[in-house]
C-alpha cells in the first residue's frame, strides 16, 4: 500500500522546520521524484508546537498516519516526545539536544522536566541525540542548526547526499550557503556511527 | 511547463498569473493569506492589487472590476464570506463580464478559525459554480478553469481549497505566465447593474436558466469523474478523494466530486450501477444529500447514519474506519498508537515583548472585576492571561461590550480590538456605542499591522499591499469624529503611564477610548530595531514569581530564581513589575 518514505519534522514555531522540509522537497525535485507535504502556518507559529510532514515519493494526500512515519526529526527534546507516536516500529529519530520549556511549564507549578529526564525517555537504538546548535555554531552560525540536523538525518533519508546539499543551496539565503553546507556535512559526520 | 515544489497558496497565486488576472483584492485570513502575499511581492505584477479593509469591500471592488471586463480575483477565509455575503448573493444575479473568481479558503478542524463552516453551501445558496480541489495541482488547474467558466456563464465562480491544500506542499506542474492585461471599461446597462425589483426578477430567472448548462460543463471539464469497478462504490469530494485513493481496494468503484453543482443525471447513472455507496466529504453532507436524492434502493453510508463525523478534518485513518464499518475492508490498515501523556503543553503565545501583554496586564490590574470582550487577532491569545472573556467574529468586541453594558450588567466593561480589526468592522460598533449611550472602555491595540495572518499592511500602516506609501489614517481623529471625548494614546511599554491612563478612564463615564501604540515586535525586528536585552540579578531575585505570572516567554524559572533567555526583546516591562528591582538592562562587557 504505502510506497512513500514519510518524514515528520517537528519543533517550535520560528525554529525553521519549514526551511528544513523545503530542502527535502527540492531534493526530491532534483531527483525527479514526487513529493507531498503538509505544514503548520497561522496562529501556532507564535511559539507553539509545529510540525512539517514530508512524504518522499508521495502520490496521495499530504498527511502522515500516526504509527507509520519512517523518520522523525525533532528540533527540541520535548517535541520529540510529543510526536514520537507518529513513528513506525523501528523508525529512526534524530533529535536536537535542546530543550526550550514552554511558559506553561513554569506557571503550572508541576515539576519542570530537565534535558537529562527527557534524553533518558527517548534513549534507544533508533534514536540519535545531536547537539545541532553547537555544530551549527562551529560551522559559523547557530541559525544553521536546522540544516545540521538534516545532515545528521541524511544517512536515513532515501535521497542522494548531493541532491540534499543542492537542496540546501537552493533554500538558504545566498550569503549563508557556505555556512549551511558546512553545517550539513558536520551534522552528517556527527552520527556516522549509526 | 516547469515543475516546482510549492505551497498550495503559492501554486494558486502562480495560476492566477497564468490566467492573466488583472485585478486582485482580499482581506487576510488563515488559510488564504499567502495567495495575495505571494502576488504582492512578485516583480511586475502588472495588475491592480490591494489588501482591502474588509471582505465586503474587497468583494465589491473585484465585482466592479469584473463588470468593467477585467479578470478579477478576490480572496478571503471562509468566515470572510459571511462579511462578503451581501454582495455575493446578488452578484450572481447581475453576473459579470470579465472573469471573477472568489477564493474562499475553508478550515476544517478550525486550525486557525472561529468555526468550521462549509463554503460550498454559500456557492449553492448564491447559485454559482464551486470548484473543490482534491490536491494542489487541482487547485492550480482549477483557478485557470474557473476564469474560463466565469466568462462562459457570466457568473462569479468560487474555488474553496481547504487548509490541507492551502498549507500543504507538492511538486506542481506550472504553465506560462499570461502576457498583456485588460483595461477596464464600464458599459452602462441598468437592467443588469441596477437591481431594482423589476430588473432583479428577470435576472433571477436568467440565473436559474444557466444552471443545467453549468452542470454539464463541469462533467465535460472532468471535475467530476467516475470509474466503475464493482458492486460497491465510494463517492468522495475535495481532499478526501486523495485520502481514499491511498487505501481503496481494487474492486470498489470510485467517483470523485471536484465541482458543484453536481449533474443529477450523471450521478444517478453512477449510483444505479451499485448496491452500496459510501460517501466521504468533510463538513456538510452535500454530496450525500444529492446521492440520497437519486438513490433507488441502494444502501448509503455517510454522515447521516453515523459512518463519518459531521465535524473536523478527515485523514486516511478516519476514512479507513468508515471503510471498515461499512464492511468494504476486513481489517484496519493502520496501527493503533497514542501520544505521550502528561507533557507540558505548548500552545501559541504572545511574543516576548508583545505590546498586548502589558496592556492586558494593566487592564486586569485597574479593572479588577471588569468584563473583557475581545476580538480576532494575535491578542485573542490574551485568553491565557485571563483578559479575554468573549470573541465571536471580526469587529465584535465593541458591539459585545456595549450590549453587555446596556443589558444592565453593572461591572466595568473594557474591550480590546486591534487596529486592523477596528478598521475592518469595529468602527461601526464604536459609532453605535456612542450614539446609543454605552458606558464602556475601548482599548485599541495599535501595532500598525495585521499581525496574526502574517503581517499584512493595512491603512494604519501607511503602506499599500505593493509597498507604496499611503496617506496616514488617524485613529484618534476617527474616534473623536464618532463623538468620543476621552481619547488617550499611550506607549504600552510605559507601564506607569498605561496604569495611570486606565485609572483615569475608570473615573469617567460614556465611551472612553485608549489607543495603546507600539509596533509589533516581529515587524520591529525585521525593520532592524534593536533594544537592549534585560536580565535578572540572581542575588536580588526573591523568587516571588510575579514576573513569571506576567507570562513573557523569555522569562524562565530555575532553582528558585527567575532567568531571562534570549527571546527577550527588551520591552522593559518586567523590570517595572519586579518588586525587588532584580531585573535590569543587560550591560555588555
Ligand atoms: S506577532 Fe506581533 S502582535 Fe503578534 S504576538 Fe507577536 S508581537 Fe504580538
Ligand atoms: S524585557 Fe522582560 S518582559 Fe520584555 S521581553 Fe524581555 S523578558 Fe520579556
Amino acid at each position: 500500500m504505502k510506497k512513500s518514505f514519510d518524514v515528520m519534522i517537528v519543533g517550535i514555531g520560528g525554529q525553521g522546520t519549514i526551511l528544513a522540509s523545503n530542502v527535502l522537497g527540492e531534493a526530491c525535485l532534483i531527483e525527479g521524484r514526487s513529493v507531498k507535504g503538509a505544514e503548520t502556518h497561522g496562529m501556532a507559529q507564535r511559539g507553539g508546537s509545529v510540525e512539517s510532514q514530508i512524504r518522499i515519493d508521495g502520490e496521495f494526500g499530504p498527511l502522515i498516519i500516526p504509527g507509520t512515519a519512517d523518520l522523525l526529526i525533532a528540533f527540541d527534546l520535548l517535541e520529540a516526545v510529543r510526536y514520537r507516536h507518529y513513528l513506525k516500529e523501528g523508525g529512526m529519530m534524530i533529535v536536537n539536544n535542546q530543550l526550550v520549556l514552554p511558559t506553561s511549564a513554569f506557571s503550572s507549578g508541576q515539576p519542570v522536566p530537565t534535558i537529562d529526564d527527557i534524553s533518558t525517555m527517548l534513549d534507544g537504538e533508533h534514536t540519535a541525540i545531536v547537539d545541532a546548535t553547537a555544530i551549527a555554531t562551529a560551522a559559523g552560525s547557530p541559525l544553521a542548526a536546522n540544516i545540521a540536523l538534516l545532515g545528521a538525518a541524511s544517512h536515513t533519508i532515501p535521497l542522494r547526499v548531493e541532491s540534499l546539499i543542492e537542496g540546501v543551496r537552493r533554500c538558504v539565503p545566498q550569503k549563508t550557503i557556505p555556512i549551511n553546507e558546512h553545517a550539513f556535512l558536520e551534522g552528517r559526520e556527527a552520527v556516522k556511527s549509526i | 511547463m516547469e515543475k516546482r515544489y510549492l505551497l498550495g497558496n503559492v501554486a494558486i497565486a502562480h495560476a492566477c498569473r497564468e490566467a492573466g488576472v488583472d485585478f486582485i483584492s482580499g482581506y487576510p485570513g488563515t488559510p488564504s493569506s499567502e495567495v495575495i502575499d505571494t502576488l504582492r511581492t512578485v516583480p511586475e505584477p502588472g495588475c491592480h492589487l490591494e489588501w482591502s479593509v474588509n471582505e465586503k469591500v474587497a468583494y465589491e471592488n473585484a465585482l466592479a472590476a469584473a463588470w468593467c471586463g477585467c479578470r478579477a480575483l478576490v480572496t478571503m477565509k471562509h468566515v470572510g464570506v459571511n462579511v462578503a455575503a451581501d454582495p455575493l448573493m446578488t452578484s450572481s444575479y447581475t453576473g459579470v463580464t470579465g472573469g471573477m473568481v472568489l477564493l474562499a479558503a475553508d478550515d476544517p478542524f478550525a486550525h486557525s478559525s472561529q468555526n468550521e463552516q462549509d463554503s460550498r453551501m454559500y456557492a449553492a445558496f448564491a447559485k454559482i459554480p464551486c470548484i473543490d480541489p482534491a490536491s494542489i495541482q487541482d487547485a492550480h488547474d482549477g483557478i485557470i478553469r474557473a476564469f474560463d467558466l466565469s466568462e462562459e456563464f457570466g457568473l462569479p465562480v468560487m474555488i474553496r481549497p481547504t487548509t490541507r491544500i492551502c498549507h500543504s506542499k507538492g511538486d506542481i506542474e506550472l504553465g506560462e505566465r499570461a502576457t498583456g492585461h485588460r483595461k477596464g471599461t464600464f458599459q452602462r446597462n441598468p437592467k443588469q447593474y441596477v437591481v431594482i425589483p423589476a430588473h432583479t426578477r428577470i435576472l433571477h430567472k436568467e440565473l436559474n436558466q444557466k444552471q443545467p448548462g453549468i452542470r454539464k460543463r463541469l462533467i465535460e471539464y472532468g471535475f467530476n469523474t467516475a470509474v466503475v469497478r464493482g458492486e460497491k462504490a465510494v463517492i468522495a469530494g475535495g481532499i478526501s478523494a486523495e485520502y481514499i485513493r491511498e487505501i481503496l481496494p481494487d474492486d470498489i468503484s470510485i467517483a470523485t466530486i471536484g465541482a458543484y453543482p453536481i449533474d443529477e443525471e450523471w450521478l444517478a447513472a453512477f449510483v444505479s450501477r451499485h448496491t452500496e455507496i459510501l460517501v466521504i466529504e468533510e463538513m456538510m453532507p452535500i454530496i450525500e444529500g444529492a446521492v440520497r436524492e437519486v438513490a433507488c434502493g441502494q444502501v448509503i453510508y455517510g454522515k447521516k447514519n453515523g459512518y463519518l463525523p459531521h465535524e473536523g478534518e478527515f485523514s486516511p485513518s478516519i476514512i479507513a474506519d468508515a471503510l471498515l464499518a461499512a464492511g468494504y475492508i476486513t481489517a484496519h490498515p493502520f496501527p493503533t498508537v497514542s501520544p505521550a501523556g502528561n507533557l507540558p503543553v505548548r500552545p501559541p503565545i504572545l511574543c516576548a515583548g508583545c505590546m498586548h501583554r502589558s496592556t492586558f496586564y494593566s487592564m486586569k490590574k485597574v479593572f479588577k472585576d471588569g468584563i473583557f470582550p475581545s476580538d480576532i487577532g494575535c491578542y485573542t491569545l490574551g485568553l491565557q492571561l485571563g483578559a479575554v472573556d468573549t470573541t465571536i467574529c471580526m469587529g465584535a468586541s465593541i458591539t459585545v461590550a456595549s450590549g453587555i453594558n446596556r443589558s444592565g450588567e453593572e461591572r466595568d466593561v473594557v474591550c480590546t480590538i486591534g487596529d486592523s480589526t477596528f478598521l475592518h468592522t469595529g468602527i461601526n460598533g464604536l459609532i453605535n456605542a456612542v450614539y446609543n449611550g454605552a458606558d464602556i472602555v475601548v482599548v485599541i491595540l495599535d501595532n500598525r499591522i495585521t499581525a496574526m495572518t502574517g503581517h499584512q499592511p493595512n491603512p494604519n500602516t501607511c503602506l499599500t499591499a505593493s509597498g507604496t506609501e499611503s496617506p496616514a489614517v488617524s485613529l484618534e481623529a476617527l474616534c473623536r469624529s464618532c463623538g468620543v471625548t476621552f481619547v488617550e494614546t499611550v506607549d504600552p511599554y510605559d507601564l506607569s503611564l498605561l496604569l495611570d491612563t486606565m485609572k483615569r478612564a475608570k473615573e469617567e463615564k460614556g465611551v472612553r477610548v485608549i489607543i495603546a501604540r507600539q509596533p509589533c515586535v516581529i515587524v520591529a525586528r525585521r525593520a532592524g530595531w534593536k533594544r537592549h536585552k534585560y536580565m535578572v540579578e540572581a542575588d536580588t531575585c526573591t523568587g516571588c514569581r510575579l514576573c513569571i505570572k506576567y507570562g513573557c516567554p523569555a522569562i524562565e524559572f530555575h532553582d528558585e530564581v527567575a532567568r531571562i533567555n534570549d527571546l527577550c526583546t527588551g520591552c522593559a516591562v518586567c523590570a517595572d513589575i519586579c518588586p525587588a528591582g532584580a531585573i535590569r538592562r543587560e550591560v555588555k562587557r
